[in-house]
């Protein structure tokens, strides 16, 4: 079974981003890249998988500018056996991701695709959704467990009032959430190896499509920043300051 | 034209979110009707029929709908999209589930998240975990739209209107519901309470968070919350994380109790009415948005509180 890994270079998660000084745009040029961290939980999985014998191949599909080819390699080095740039400097929103995954599972046939729940840069949650609407195949996000047994997987899902069991038949889609494993870290000897396993490089044109954005973004701004309060020396001061001065408690 | 508001609920009950959806849903148009997909769940949709400013309830019955599974739900969903001009959900697990299905069904980009809507086509989103928001005009001749239930103020009750039976959509079962695990709890909602007790990495242990965490929570009638780092270790379950990549609350009062305050975690609470911290690193970055802070060891400060609370009422 090929298992089929999307992962998306995104902006660090520890950094806070900013606005460039004259509000032109976001202040991304000194900011460190990384993959998006639900990213590389997807793409840990379909390396177990493969280590447990239940995958014969993990491919990793990035649609993104040439920089993502470092994501790639990151991927390959943690145990993925081939990579794939779909090259675009255009945004790349949900939707239009979706319809190249949707053409790159056409050629490949993967029986199983992992992404992650969300990239943290849009913070969209959409795109593993909207694959699954485009390929007409089912559906499993937020997946905190998953296991393969034939021609199904059986994913626990994080949900709102607490965990959802279900089965997909395969081919599927799996979405991961923080809670489905702790990716390793790819070791030296690993990077190594990573640079030489292959890595293709192709056009949205070469699958029919074009990158196009439906939402224009008109303004951005950062939020109002809360002023940092005081400090209470005591328990009793604050429990008086929380009834008179901010007058949440009774 | 009109907007199609998706009810979120477990068949028994009508949630909150559902109310802060057609909130939303008006700003866009004054004909709101809200559909109610599942199974046994007519109650759900007499109280949506009793939310003021909706004008109709569509309610859709049927056994693959019980348990809100994305292939169907958005197959029905579709099937009724061509009366109208925007469909919107609240961003819960269900909303973020299957309206992104819905909207590449549709051929239309998503808009997540949603914090304010400008007009009918300019919506503003929290990006990069809440540190940017982007305002953004949405190109496509249909919304498609998640909104953040907190961002949003409820919609009250008013006077009945009809509700209306719709078919399902046959298809072909590609996932089948296994099991759910409900947390169940006699404490508010998370997502809707007043006040929210919250508890990090600094209680150390599950045990910790029951017995000391839970009683203060209890004291005030508050909701229990969790960081991520107190979910990874065991502490709680999954349905108490508060962050980017958990809930969204907004409560009066927030009192997180050995919490850092990663950017992550404020993504989730920095909307609080008020907030309290309680450290005993008097650097945390929790302290930057605290409105009120206590350097302390909060397996002191936590019961002392407790007790003051207590004594008090
Ligand atoms: C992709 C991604 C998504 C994420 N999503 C979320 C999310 O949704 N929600 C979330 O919360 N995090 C999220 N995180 C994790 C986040 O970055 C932080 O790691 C996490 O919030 C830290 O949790 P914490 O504050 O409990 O732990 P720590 O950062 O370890 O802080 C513990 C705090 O407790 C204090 N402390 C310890 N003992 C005591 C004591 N006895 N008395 C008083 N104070 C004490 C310490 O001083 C410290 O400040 C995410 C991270 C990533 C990469
Ligand atoms: N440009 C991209 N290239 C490859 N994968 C992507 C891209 N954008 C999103 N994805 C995948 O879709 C997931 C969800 O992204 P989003 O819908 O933007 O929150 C990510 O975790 C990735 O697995």
């Amino acid at each position: 079974m090929k298992i089929l890994v999307a992962v998306k270079r995104v902006a660090d998660p520890n950094v806070k981003v900013r606005l460039r000084a004259d509000g032109s745009g976001l202040d991304l040029a000194a900011v460190k890249m990384t993959m998006n961290p639900f990213d590389e939980i997807a793409v840990e999985e379909a390396v177990r998988l493969k280590e447990a014998g239940i995958a014969s191949e993990v491919v990793v599909v990035s649609v993104g500018p040439d920089k993502a080819t470092e994501t790639l390699r990151t991927a390959l080095a943690m145990g993925a056996d081939r990579g794939l740039l779909v090259r675009t400097e255009a945004t790349t929103e949900p939707l239009a991701v979706a319809k190249v995954l949707s053409a790159v599972a056409g050629e490949e046939q993967p029986a199983l695709i992992l992404l992650g729940k969300q990239a943290i840069d849009d913070d969209c949650n959409q795109t593993g959704q909207m694959l699954a609407a485009k390929l007409g195949w089912p559906q499993a996000t937020f997946a905190s467990q998953l296991a393969v047994d034939g021609d199904r997987v059986t994913v626990i899902r994080e949900v709102d009032g607490g965990s959802q069991t279900i089965a997909l038949t395969l081919p599927a889609i799996v979405t991961a959430d923080l809670r489905l494993n702790e990716p390793r870290y790819a070791s030296l000897p690993n990077i190594m190896k990573a640079k030489k396993k292959p890595l293709e490089e192709r056009q949205a044109s070469d699958y029919g499509l074009v990158i196009e954005e439906r939402l224009e973004v008109v303004r951005l701004e950062e939020p109002p920043t809360r002023a940092a309060g005081i400090k209470v020396k005591s328990v009793a001061e604050l429990v008086e300051r929380l009834k008179t001065e901010a007058g949440v408690l009774a | 034209m009109s907007v199609l508001v998706l009810a979120e609920h477990g068949n028994a009950q009508l949630d909150e979110a559902t109310a802060r959806a057609v909130s939303a849903a008006l700003c866009l148009d004054n004909d709101v009707h809200v559909l109610v997909a599942g199974k046994g769940c007519h109650d759900v949709a007499l109280a949506a029929a009793h939310l003021d400013g909706v004008s109709k309830v569509l309610l859709a019955e049927g056994e693959s709908l019980a348990n809100q599974l994305a292939e169907p739900l958005a197959d029905l969903i579709v099937a009724r999209s061509g009366n109208y001009d925007a469909i919107v959900a609240a961003s819960t697990s269900t909303g973020k589930n299957v309206m992104p299905r819905v909207a590449a069904l549709l051929d239309v980009m998503q808009i997540s998240d949603v914090i304010a809507i400008d007009s009918p086509d300019l919506f503003r989103r929290p990006i990069y975990a809440g540190n940017i928001v982007q305002t953004v005009r949405s190109k496509d001749p249909k919304r498609v739209l998640t909104i953040r239930a907190s961002a949003f103020r409820p919609v009250g009750k008013g006077e009945a209107k009809p509700i209306e039976t719709v078919d399902i959509v046959p298809g072909s079962c590609l996932s089948t519901f296994v099991a759910n695990a409900v947390a169940v709890s006699e404490r508010p909602d998370l997502t809707s309470a007043r006040i929210v007790v919250s508890g990090g990495r600094g209680m150390g242990s599950a045990d910790n968070f029951e017995t000391v965490l839970a009683p203060l929570a209890d004291t005030l009638g508050a909701a229990l919350g969790a960081s991520r780092a107190a979910v990874d270790a065991g502490y709680v379950s999954n349905d108490l994380q508060v962050g980017q990549t958990g809930k969204i609350v907004a409560p009066d009062l927030y009192i997180a109790c050995g919490i850092s305050g990663a950017i992550q975690h404020l993504a989730g609470m920095k909307d609080s009415k008020v907030i309290v911290a309680i450290n005993r690193d008097a650097e945390a970055p929790i302290f930057q948005v605290a409105d009120y802070g206590l350097v302390a060891d909060l397996f002191e400060a936590v019961p002392e509180l407790k007790g003051t609370l207590a004594s008090a009422t």
